[in-house]
């Protein structure tokens, strides 16, 4: 079915045509505005002004320092993510596993930080983030290797990946790495003890909770753009996930390709665990016995802004920002309107679907282009890259 | 272990694991039809949710189970009819479309339930319903014949829907279109016809399989299916897109729920282990995707927007 043009590389957003950077600035804003009015439909039927609903939720994520900082931090973990999905969807890998990966990379960090907690912060800190790359590494290795040579559905194996991650959060938490300090009714707390302060991240302004990590992560970002278009690697990820065949008869190695775009983005995430650990006020790994207890859904979220950002990784900086506002605000809405904060991760799940809905919009206009005798612009976007589908 | 092996306990557990089996067997049942017709709905699990809570609520307000089974479905119906929007209309990412019905269910649910539920109400269990002269044969009779209507129809399902995809005109043009959907457009079989019908039904089945994992349940809590939607999902591709494949893959799942409860009241699983324990079925999977994933070949479109001429 795919013709061999297919394998033309699409360029990042700079570089991308004017149709088709004119398209998706119309398609994602039209997916915003969209989900905006759907949330606006979801607070009236919950009796809530959408305009006082939406006042809290923007004044809580970005007036003041103190809501910009908050938010700020809410976006590394996200941002983390977020980049990691960006290797991984180019390389039509469709991670989902982002929520086992966060927890498997802060369970590895913690231990490092439990383990030999008398290093001086200049060596404990990075080995403390290695720690969390190389767990989330692993836990996205599998089922990316899984994927490559056993075509087994990565979507299915990662989703499972995340339920053994949270028993084995739970199990380590309230076993082995349990603090014998922290009685509660009913037993011992479900905590570390509290971590060597050589583990923690610094704090970049006193009095707010902004953390070294968020440098870090944008940093991290700029990394993995620059890795996607300005490497071999970057360009092998990019044509795998244009089509492995193509790819295959240009005698790149698929297979280690798309084990290797999985393994970064579970570094990605393991590093976002490790962040949540050592960036938290309490400094120790806590387990609520779900997930999102300890990631705050940032393994969707993080596909989410990456999605929004059209698998852009500098645009992603901007998109996680946005989103971390979001689920900032979400919390002084439901002070304010007494509707419940969980809504957001509706409307998240709204602009995915929307998000990857618009894209019909903008592959309908290239087909056009290409009928009129224009050579027509080449995707960036999702569904091009996952152009395959899902295969078992 | 001496407990575990006498002939009560043997047959209450695998009396539950048939009942646990049944919410995987119905939203199985219909991911295999939406599937066999080249749709991947990853919608499941979100669907299952919202089914889930429809119920609660009607349950909890009217009393009527029946009604309750009936709206799940219902439920499941629209759902369906977005999601065949989306993945066949507007042609979207299939895998991704379908994450985001689940954020979009698993987000929606939390936030009605906290709602309309300020304190949690409990919905009476279905009654059982006993197959005449069946529900005395000795051990069987209590494990597979003096069950719910709903597992009866989840389990009657299973001839019903091998006999539509493989002897009737309907099935074969799901086939079709799953398989090699140009060809079907070229004879004149309407392939997005096909295709929403098959996920509307798929949906369905997938909110009424929320309905049924409730009123086994009994309550509503945050994130009641715990992904098992997602292992719906992957229980299709252990039966190999066949109904009786799909529902050994069930049975298999409902019995291993069923045993690691049993055994934790037991005591034969330690507390300490009874996280580790509770990786059994998300393990199982894995193993279970990775034997399966080579041995069977998948409907030819499946996952693929169709497009004329494209």
């Amino acid at each position: 079915m795919r013709r061999l043009r297919s394998v033309r590389i699409p360029q990042g957003l700079g570089l991308a045509s004017r149709r088709d950077l004119l398209l998706s600035w119309f398609a994602l804003p039209a997916a915003a505005i969209l989900s905006v009015l759907l949330g606006t439909v979801l607070m009236l039927a919950f009796g809530a002004n959408p305009v006082t609903g939406y006042h809290a939720l923007l004044t809580g994520a970005f007036a003041g320092t103190y809501a910009l900082t908050s938010t700020a931090v809410k976006a590394v973990p996200l941002l983390l993510v977020g980049a990691g999905i960006c290797i991984a969807f180019r390389a039509n890998m469709l991670n989902i596993g982002g929520e086992g990966q966060i927890a498997m990379g802060g369970l590895a960090a913690t231990a490092t930080a439990l383990a030999v907690p008398g290093l001086p912060t200049a060596v404990l800190l990075p080995m403390v983030l290695l720690a969390g790359a190389i767990g989330g590494g692993i836990w996205g290795a599998i089922p990316g290797a899984f994927k490559a040579y056993f075509n087994v559905n990565e979507i299915l194996s990662t989703i499972m990946l995340n339920l053994v991650a949270v028993q084995f959060m739970n199990y380590l938490l309230s076993g082995p790495m349990v603090a014998r300090s922290g009685y509660a009714v009913g037993g011992l707390i479900p905590q570390t003890q509290l971590l060597s302060g050589h583990s923690w991240l610094p704090i970049l302004i006193a009095g707010t909770q902004l953390h070294l990590g968020v440098l870090i992560a944008v940093l991290l970002a700029v990394a993995v753009y620059v890795l996607l278009w300005h490497t071999s690697l970057g360009f092998r990820i990019r044509a795998v996930g244009l089509s492995r065949e193509a790819s295959r008869y240009a005698g790149m190695p698929v297979r280690s390709t798309m084990t290797l775009a999985m393994t970064l983005a579970g570094a990605l995430s393991g590093i976002a665990g490790a962040m949540l650990v050592m960036g938290s006020i309490s400094h120790r790994m806590v387990t609520d016995g779900t997930l999102t207890g300890f990631t705050g859904n940032a393994g969707y979220n993080g596909i989410v802004v990456a999605l929004f950002a059209g698998l852009n990784p500098l645009w992603t900086i901007l998109t996680s920002f946005l989103f971390a506002g979001l689920l900032v605000g979400g919390t002084s809405m439901q002070v304010v309107t007494g509707v419940p904060s969980d809504l957001v991760t509706a409307f998240n799940g709204l602009v995915v679907v929307l998000v990857v809905s618009v894209e019909y919009l903008r592959r309908r206009s290239r087909a056009r282009a290409r009928a009129a005798g224009t050579p027509g612009p080449d995707a960036h976007g999702v569904t091009e890259s996952a152009g395959e589908g899902v295969p078992a | 272990m001496s407990h575990f092996f006498t002939a009560a306990v043997l047959t209450a557990t695998v009396a539950a694991g048939v009942q646990l089996a049944t919410p995987f067997l119905l939203a199985a049942l219909g991911e295999t039809v939406g599937q066999r017709s080249g749709v991947v709905n990853l919608g499941v699990d979100g669907i299952m949710l919202l089914g889930a809570f429809g119920a609660y609520y009607v349950a909890a307000k009217t009393g009527s189970l029946v009604m309750a089974a009936a709206v799940g479905l219902g439920i499941g119906l629209v759902m369906g009819l977005v999601t065949a929007f989306v993945s066949v209309t507007l042609k979207a990412e299939q895998g991704i479309s379908g994450i985001g019905v689940f954020l979009f269910g698993l987000g929606l649910t939390d936030v009605l339930l906290l709602k309309l539920f300020p304190s949690p109400v409990t919905i009476p269990a279905l009654p059982a319903v006993r197959i005449p002269l069946l529900y005395r044969i000795p051990g069987l009779g209590k494990m597979f014949f003096t069950q719910n209507w709903l597992v009866y129809l989840a389990f009657l399902l299973v001839p019903v829907v091998t006999f539509v995809l493989n002897r009737t005109t309907y099935g074969m043009k799901i086939r079709a279109v799953g398989e090699n959907p140009a060809a079907a457009d070229t004879v004149g079989v309407s392939v997005a016809r096909i295709r929403y019908s098959a996920v509307i039904f798929g949906s369905a089945m997938a909110g009424l399989a929320g309905a049924t994992l409730l009123l086994l349940i009994g309550i509503f809590q945050e994130d009641l299916t715990n992904s098992e939607g997602f292992i719906a999902v992957a229980l299709v591709y252990f039966g190999a897109w066949r109904p009786l494949g799909v529902m050994a893959g069930s049975l298999l799942y409902g019995l291993v729920a069923a045993v690691v409860v049993t055994w934790k009241t037991l005591g034969i699983i330690p507390t300490s282990a009874s996280d580790l324990a509770s990786m059994a079925p998300a393990v199982l999977t894995v193993l279970v995707l990775l034997s399966v994933a080579r041995r069977y070949r998948q409907p030819a479109a499946l996952g693929r927007p169709y497009q004329r001429g494209g």
